[in-house]
């Protein structure tokens, strides 16, 4: 398969591959980081997870329409505005969806997956009612559009580096507050003993509800960001969620850096291999060597050892 | 101080603890014996809110407790160390102890807790798992003294822990009494460290207080027909 190509061909190919993978990897980041928080840590089985994802897009779609109807001298900066909107709009849903059912239904991961996959179909069918079935693309302000030339071979879209910024930013933003902050320490108290965590005097219900609201509002971010490589439809969100299920368990559950490290090789696999095979045989040859890793490593890539 | 009236806790509907009366004062150590499965962790989960109370009345300062969830029940002042000692084992030393400072307004962990147990100061960055069973056990009491309790709740501190260190345990725990003045309620299964430790001694057998005694006055060949089987 590479003989048609000369070895300088083959070098961009890579590069730009690699790139695209590099995109996707920003995606299933920010979609992963929600559910790692969410299912990682408090062992919810969310399967409405994409569609929060969605909801964000949407969101973005409906703020980029109002300014380019009302505000078009602010068009350029719509997106920073739709994110913040996104993640709170997400989050809000997400506190709902905790406090009207997921709460009763901790330590009951069958029913939970059940209940999701519920709340996912009826999200489904409100934006297809809302927004109709056909997919949705929101436009660029002038300054994200184009590429980069880096060589006469290689191009780089700006977008795709923006995306990638805005993924490391959340990374750390993510890091900090779980690993650094007053917060973060109750959280991880929360989910290693909860009936514990509330004898040391932390509210748990509260934690909770917040730490749920936050895995969610990050998938409504990772929503604004998914518009600018993809059209957003009211199934968008179910084409991501099994990858991003494999994401947080290949990385191992319960960490962050295995979620990353994860993240970016599976989307690098998928997107190189995607060139030369097709894109069927690409994800046959990704799950595969998931699988038979996970075979290896149950408990996945980076898990911590300590006595129990 | 602590009083607990007519207060009964059942799984469902079988009763373990029956119409119990204990009232505990201040600034003293009561041990609860008892055997296996005489009703003592139940006692001790219930106090704390971690199994829900079927009925009388928990009084802490004159205000009602049994009503209060875990963590509201800390903030009047309860705190509990657990058997097992259940403490958070991928989070540091210092994580550990700083949960327990959720409800107070404290940001830093007190020197004090630090000189009780420096053990814990020197491997603060260590993850709790990979400390040993007795270091554990001092977490876990560092742990409930964060939130700065009126009365300490421990369950079968002894389980698991070499005999010199329960010797220097029973020892920490009357210093922590005299320090910080507060009530200490612990339950256990080995007669000399309850003698060790304890001001008055109380005998649970099937979920009903049996013997109520002053330390000195304890008649050790009754307590110990208790605890044998």
């Amino acid at each position: 398969m590479f003989a048609d190509y000369t070895s300088a061909e083959l070098l961009s190919i890579f590069a730009m591959q690699g790139f695209a993978g590099l995109i996707l990897f920003s995606v299933f980041v920010l979609m992963a980081l929600g559910l790692a928080i969410i299912f990682g840590q408090m062992g919810v089985i969310n399967m409405a997870h994409g569609e929060f994802m969605i909801l964000g897009a949407y969101v973005t779609y409906l703020i980029s329409n109002l300014f380019s109807t009302y505000l078009p001298s602010l068009f350029g900066i719509y997106f920073f505005v739709a994110m913040i909107i996104s993640f709170f709009a997400a989050g809000a849903l997400g506190a709902l969806v905790e406090w009207s059912f997921i709460r009763f239904l901790y330590q009951r991961p069958l029913d939970t997956l059940l209940a999701t996959w519920g709340l996912s179909l009826i999200l489904q069918q409100i934006y297809r009612s809302v927004f109709g079935a056909r997919e949705v693309g929101v436009t660029l302000p002038d300054w994200l559009m184009g590429s980069v030339p880096l060589t006469e071979t290689i191009e780089v879209p700006i977008n795709g580096l923006f995306v990638m910024g805005l993924t490391i930013a959340i990374a750390i933003a993510v890091y900090l507050l779980m690993y650094k902050s007053r917060w973060g320490c109750q959280v991880r108290a929360v989910v290693q003993n909860r009936p514990m965590a509330a004898a040391v005097g932390i509210n748990t219900a509260k934690i909770d509800r917040i730490t749920f609201a936050l895995g969610c509002g990050i998938a409504g971010v990772a929503g604004s960001a998914f518009t600018m490589i993809g059209s957003t439809g009211p199934t968008a969100g179910q084409l991501y969620i099994v990858d991003t299920f494999l994401v947080v368990v290949f990385g191992g559950a319960a960490s962050l850096l295995g979620t990353i490290a994860s993240a970016f090789t599976i989307s690098q696999a998928q997107s190189t291999m995607e060139f030369f095979l097709s894109g069927s045989m690409a994800k046959v040859l990704t799950l595969l060597t998931v699988v038979i890793i996970l075979m290896i490593r149950p408990q996945g890539l980076f898990a911590m050892k300590v006595r129990k | 101080m602590l009083a607990i009236q007519d207060y009964s806790v059942a799984y469902g509907q079988s009763e373990v603890i029956h119409n119990m009366n204990v009232t505990v004062e201040p600034n003293q150590i009561v041990a609860i014996l008892g055997r296996n499965g005489m009703g003592k962790t139940t006692l001790m989960k219930s106090l704390i809110g971690m199994i829900p109370t079927a009925g009388g009345s928990l009084k802490l300062d004159g205000k009602e407790l049994s009503q209060q969830k875990s963590y509201e029940r800390v903030k009047s002042g309860m705190a509990f160390v657990p058997q097992g000692r259940m403490i958070f084992s991928t989070m540091t030393v210092k994580e550990n102890i700083e949960t327990g400072l959720t409800t107070t307004s404290q940001k830093n962990i007190p020197e004090n807790i630090y000189e009780l147990f420096p053990v814990l100061k020197e491997m603060k960055s260590r993850r709790g798992g990979n400390l040993s069973g007795g270091q554990q056990q001092q977490l876990a009491i560092a742990r409930a003294l964060a939130s700065n309790p009126k009365v300490l709740l421990l369950d079968e501190p002894t389980e698991g822990i070499q005999p010199s260190i329960i010797r220097e345990m029973a020892r920490t725990l009357r210093r922590i009494r005299d320090e910080r003045g507060l009530s200490i309620v612990v339950s256990e299964q080995v007669l000399s460290f309850a003698l060790d430790v304890a001001d008055r001694i109380l005998v649970i057998e099937k979920g009903h207080i049996v013997q109520d005694q002053k330390r000195e006055d304890v008649d050790h060949d009754k307590v110990a027909s208790y605890l044998s089987v």
